[in-house]
């Protein structure tokens, strides 16, 4: 019995003694940009948790006081860490494109009985982001 | 001398082979013909022992899915001058039990298409003398996309979740329970949400989205499922605030 059929979902054996059925690869994700593109965003999700750890031990440090703090960013300097921040940079910020220019396939908006363009949905998740960023950037840049 | 095309067919008998083994055929060039028309010069001329399913040659039958050079295609609306003048490789429907050469058995799909109930559901069906269901071209419109759905079985060979998990109910059918929940006229939203909310429904969907890609009919399965999910855990949520709610 081939796992196929241990796990149900086939009927009429009687009449095709001998299917032959294939094997999906490990590595079927190789083969193709776009199944690749899809694992590395799946991957992503491990170095947005990797961010979120390292801000909340940010913000933890900075509410010890200076000293916390000062001892926290000599440990960001290290070259190994300032490589992996750089890392999950890339991660984080391709996670970030891909989600929002798959929100308008999941988010289905209908104003006046037609729907919303992909573009205007997508779009104004990009400006969200830059309004977010903006402000984020005057606050603590000022 | 006329061109010719090289043509890389699987041949797979169950009688007599272990395993499929690939047979290849010379066969005409011809720029207005597809990849069915060069299968059907070889079952008319060269090996009438060749096996495959075909029927309208025109993109509405969903039958004569194949993979063509490694991508689910409609062997009828794929023509050979995309690929010419290297050989073209043409392969059963990936992730389906191969029954003889370029067939593949699909009860699974049937199984789980009639699964999600794709058909209109009344509480309560009003009688002839009432008169049809009325619909607006608006209404329409909301389902119409996943209404083109022609069951090829395309999405399915391009979906890894179901070549890994073969209990996913996979894209086309969710599209189409998807299809008749967005209908104005159905009434069975809740009944299929009770099969489509369990783990083999939409949440085995990783999104991947080369089942949209590959669609011949442009339906968006991937769209069909994303949406239904954010429906499902709206539902989720209202039953968690309102328990005395449901139903």
């Amino acid at each position: 019995m081939t796992p196929h059929e241990a796990k149900g979902a086939t009927q009429y054996t009687t009449y095709h003694p001998r299917w032959y059925r294939t094997r999906v690869s490990t590595y079927w994700w190789l083969g193709k940009w776009y199944y690749l593109k899809f694992v590395l965003r799946e991957l992503s999700s491990i170095f947005v948790a990797y961010f979120v750890v390292i801000t909340l031990l940010q913000i933890h440090s900075l509410s010890r006081g200076p000293e916390a703090y000062a001892r926290f960013e000599e440990r960001m300097r290290n070259p190994l860490m300032i490589a992996l921040d750089a890392i999950t940079f890339l991660f984080v910020l391709f996670h970030t494109i891909t989600w929002f220019n798959l929100a308008p396939r999941a988010m289905v908006v209908r104003l006046g009985g037609k729907r919303v363009s992909e573009i205007l949905i997508a779009g104004s998740n990009y400006v969200a982001w830059l309004v977010i960023s903006a402000s984020v950037a005057w606050f603590i840049l000022r | 001398m006329a061109e010719t095309i090289q043509l890389e067919v699987t041949r797979y008998s169950p009688e007599h082979d272990a395993a499929p083994t690939f047979q290849r055929f010379e066969v005409p060039y011809r720029k207005d013909w597809v990849v069915l028309d060069a299968l059907n010069y070889i079952k008319d001329k060269l090996d009438g022992s060749l096996s495959y399913r075909w029927s309208c040659r025109m993109g509405i039958c969903g039958s004569c899915g194949m993979m063509v050079n490694g991508e689910p295609k409609l062997t009828c609306a794929t023509f050979l001058s995309s690929y010419a003048p290297d050989a073209v490789r043409v392969e059963p429907l990936r992730y389906f039990p191969v029954v003889r050469d370029l067939v593949v058995e699909m009860t699974d799909f049937m199984v789980k298409l009639q699964k999600v109930k794709p058909w209109i559901i009344r509480k309560e069906e009003k009688s002839i003398a009432d008169g049809e269901y009325l619909q607006t071209p608006q209404q329409l419109d909301v389902y119409k996309q996943f209404s083109m759905c022609i069951n090829c079985m395309l999405c399915y060979a391009a979906c890894p979740v179901y070549g890994l998990d073969p209990l996913f109910t996979g894209p086309a059918a969710i599209a189409l329970a998807q299809r008749y929940n967005i209908d104005s006229r159905d009434q069975g939203a809740k009944e299929r949400m009770d099969i489509l909310s369990q783990h083999e429904g939409i949440w085995a969907c990783t999104f991947v989205g080369e089942c949209t890609e590959v669609c011949p009919k442009h339906v968006d399965p991937a769209g069909a499922i994303q949406q239904y999910k954010l429906t499902a855990a709206k539902e989720w949520f209202k039953s968690l605030l309102m328990p005395w709610g449901a139903k």
